[in-house]
């Protein structure tokens, strides 16, 4: 076992955990701090993965705006748990049959395609510069990239219409 | 080096989570960070098919390939947008209905 699969398989650990407590914590608080935890070891991953650069936005992007984002908003409304409500009964194993159906069909995917992608050989070592990413970016995705930025022009104006209260309500 | 089907199988693994997280909450805003962590699946089983095929194509002599990449990052500016208008229409609905239990939430039923 080399010291790339050790620290894949402890971090993987690390991944799953944090996505299990987020799911089962009570309050919503501590929910979010696990999504934290979670995409910062996916950060790590996309490292591993030839991809720096990704592996920042992911940083800044997800565990830094989005999650600042949801903290705020937990605390805006006060809503740190909950109060039991009455449930419908039979929604909680029907959600897990589901999901381990769901489940199922990935790994049975993975398992009979497992041959097929094997070992890979290492690519050279400045694949995934930042450098190759921007001139892919600018060269080959120039029109979906001035398309983000008026989908997040389109995002803001929307949130500011949703939240305005007009005066005299 | 790791084998790609390592990181398929824990991206698939993610994305269960979010789903089932989708299925068995009913905190609106649990049920949003569940899809953040299924689209964060969905990005790492790019990121690694990103670099098979990036190793493969340079193995034959050819260029290395950021498609998968861009894309991710095209992925992260949708959930960027999605948060922003999703969490405004949450605060609205906890202003109108005092409450944001999501079993509370059908006006709208025939």
């Amino acid at each position: 076992m080399n010291a790339e699969l050790l620290a894949f398989i402890i971090l993987a650990i690390i991944a799953i955990a944090a996505a299990l407590g987020m799911l089962f914590s009570r309050s919503t608080v501590y929910s979010a701090l696990f999504l934290v935890l979670n995409f910062g070891t996916v950060a790590v991953f996309y490292i591993l993965l030839n991809a720096p650069f990704i592996a920042m936005a992911q940083v800044s992007v997800y565990a830094g705006a989005i999650m600042v984002l949801f903290l705020f908003v937990i605390m805006l409304l006060g809503t740190e748990a909950l109060p039991p409500s009455r449930a419908l009964p039979w929604q909680r194993p029907l959600a897990i049959v589901l999901a381990v159906i769901l489940f199922a069909e990935a790994a049975y995917l993975l398992f009979i395609r497992r041959v097929a992608a094997g070992d890979v050989p290492q690519p050279i070592q400045a694949f995934g510069s930042p450098q190759g990413v921007g001139n892919a970016l600018f060269a080959s995705y120039l029109l979906p990239f001035e398309v983000t930025s008026v989908l997040l022009l389109i995002a803001m104006v929307g949130a500011i219409v949703l939240t305005i209260r007009e005066k005299g309500k | 080096m790791v084998p790609v089907a390592d990181y398929i199988g824990l991206s698939a693994i993610l994305f269960t989570i979010g789903a089932l997280g989708v299925l068995i909450r009913r905190n609106p805003l649990v049920i949003f960070m569940s899809i953040e962590l299924m689209l964060n699946a969905a990005n790492l089983a790019f990121v690694a098919f990103t670099r098979m095929y990036t190793a493969l194509s340079m193995a034959g002599g050819g260029q290395p390939v950021y498609s998968g990449q861009i894309f991710v990052f095209f992925v992260m500016t949708v959930a960027a947008a999605e948060v922003a208008v999703g969490l405004a229409l949450i605060v609205t609905i906890f202003r109108t209905k005092h409450s944001i239990d999501i079993d509370n939430l059908n006006s709208l039923k025939g």
